[in-house]
């Protein structure tokens, strides 16, 4: 019964995947958690980074000191495009790449530039007709501050020195386990918190050296901050996706499983039922003569 | 009786220390200072360096820190630095491998080496190995 042994081997395979991808499922769950904290542990930072800027930028009539808070006209801008290292997590960076696309076309009339974070995004506009400035892969495994503090770097250095007049981050945010939103934020230019600027009350501190030196220095280690929350989102709603991929998986095999093993056990006892009706009807046919 | 100041040492991986203390000496950019319970109102930038905590009078404590800033009011100084890390923490064969490395960076002749950088890598190094050699001697 070549048939048989045909269904049984796709029962082991299939069992052998929802092994796999349970195995993610676990993984991904842990490595969520920590991400989660990651993200706990480093709130506080940015809140007391975010509360200075927008309190010294309240206290600072003349913005134009601060070269990285100066508006232009938009003619050049770069996309920053946040995917994930590895695949196998769902609409994660499917989402993403296409949010990218739109944004591109909605810059179809001035000059737009991509900047690639992720070995996914690369793979996916590897060749297409778009311009890549830069790219940054292979890093979400062991994410470190160093890693944000890096990019940002970059990326201001590719805002100074190429003339871009805008720079925004499309990211997938984390929402919870199961749901990720992709979102399109405006980096550069620096935009200060204007809720906090307006509640920030007029005391005014001893300043050590002057307001504007200590702005252009401190609004670099904010957009340290954005880009390592930035980071730490998009890398906990990968697990997050993944995750819910996974266990759909795990869930799908097991209906599998569960269906072949019915069809198994109906065809064996079908074949069997062959076997008796074929013997007795032998039997029959003996007694006869 | 002498006042109290609170020092909280806040970085992106979170607290480091929070608790009263006598005084607190830190590396501002134009120069160290020491702050005091009753102190003016203060925003300073810091330097890549140490801090120093005298939590009481048996018992001071160290760290290296590679900048950021700090802000004083109402007898709460807040450190809010990129990193912070206890000088008896500190892994002394981490950041001599980190010295090595920025050293390495700097004299080799590629031209896309990030020379500000190395820099600063290697100036963070030297103070994570100053600062936990210091506190070493002392004990």
């Amino acid at each position: 019964m070549a048939n048989l042994r045909e269904i049984r081997k796709r029962i082991s395979s299939v069992q052998s995947t929802q092994q796999i991808t349970k195995a993610m499922k676990m993984v991904a769950a842990a490595k969520l958690r920590k991400a989660q904290e990651n993200i706990l542990a480093f709130r506080p930072y940015a809140y007391e980074l975010r509360r200075l800027i927008a309190h010294l930028s309240a206290m600072t009539e003349d913005v134009s000191q601060i070269p990285l808070m100066a508006r232009r006209p938009v003619e050049k801008a770069l996309l920053v495009v946040v995917t994930a290292d590895r695949g196998l997590c769902g609409a994660f960076n499917s989402n993403i790449v296409r949010r990218a696309s739109e944004r591109l076309r909605e810059y179809s009339d001035t000059e737009a530039e991509l900047f690639l974070v992720g070995r996914k995004g690369v793979e996916f506009f590897h060749k297409r007709p778009v311009t890549v400035n830069g790219q940054k892969i292979n890093f979400f495994n062991e994410l470190n501050f160093n890693d944000a503090v890096e990019l940002t770097d970059t990326v201001l250095n590719i805002y100074r020195e190429q003339q871009f007049d805008r720079v925004e981050f499309i990211y997938n945010e984390f929402k919870s386990a199961i749901q990720q939103n992709v979102i399109v934020e405006q980096f550069l230019p620096f935009v200060p918190d204007e809720e906090i600027m307006k509640s920030s009350r007029q005391v005014d501190f001893l300043y050590e050296p002057d307001k504007a030196t200590i702005l252009n220095n401190v609004i670099p280690k904010h957009l340290h901050v954005q880009v390592w929350r930035i980071l730490l989102e998009s890398n906990a709603a990968e697990q997050g996706a993944r995750m819910t991929a996974m266990e759909n998986a795990t869930d799908n095999a097991e209906e599998m499983i569960h269906q072949l093993t019915i069809f198994y056990n109906r065809k064996r006892q079908a074949s069997i039922t062959t076997e008796i009706s074929e013997i007795v009807s032998g039997a029959e046919a003996l007694k006869e003569s | 009786m002498a006042m109290e100041l609170t020092v909280q040492i806040v970085t992106p991986y979170g607290e480091v220390f929070q608790g009263e203390v006598q005084s607190c000496t830190l590396p501002g950019t134009e120069g160290g200072f020491q702050v005091l319970p009753l102190h003016a109102d203060l925003v300073s930038l810091l330097d890549i360096g140490s801090i120093k905590i005298q939590i009481n009078d048996q018992t001071t404590r160290f760290l290296a820190t590679s900048g950021g800033y700090c802000e004083v009011k109402d007898n709460v100084l807040k450190i809010i630095v990129e990193s912070a890390e206890f000088a008896e923490k500190i892994d002394l064969k981490r950041a001599e491998a980190a010295r090595k490395r920025a050293e390495q960076r700097l004299k080799s002749t590629q031209d896309d080496i990030d020379i500000p950088r190395a820099r600063l890598a290697l100036a963070r190094a030297l103070n994570r190995i100053r600062v936990a050699q210091f506190v070493n001697s002392l004990n």
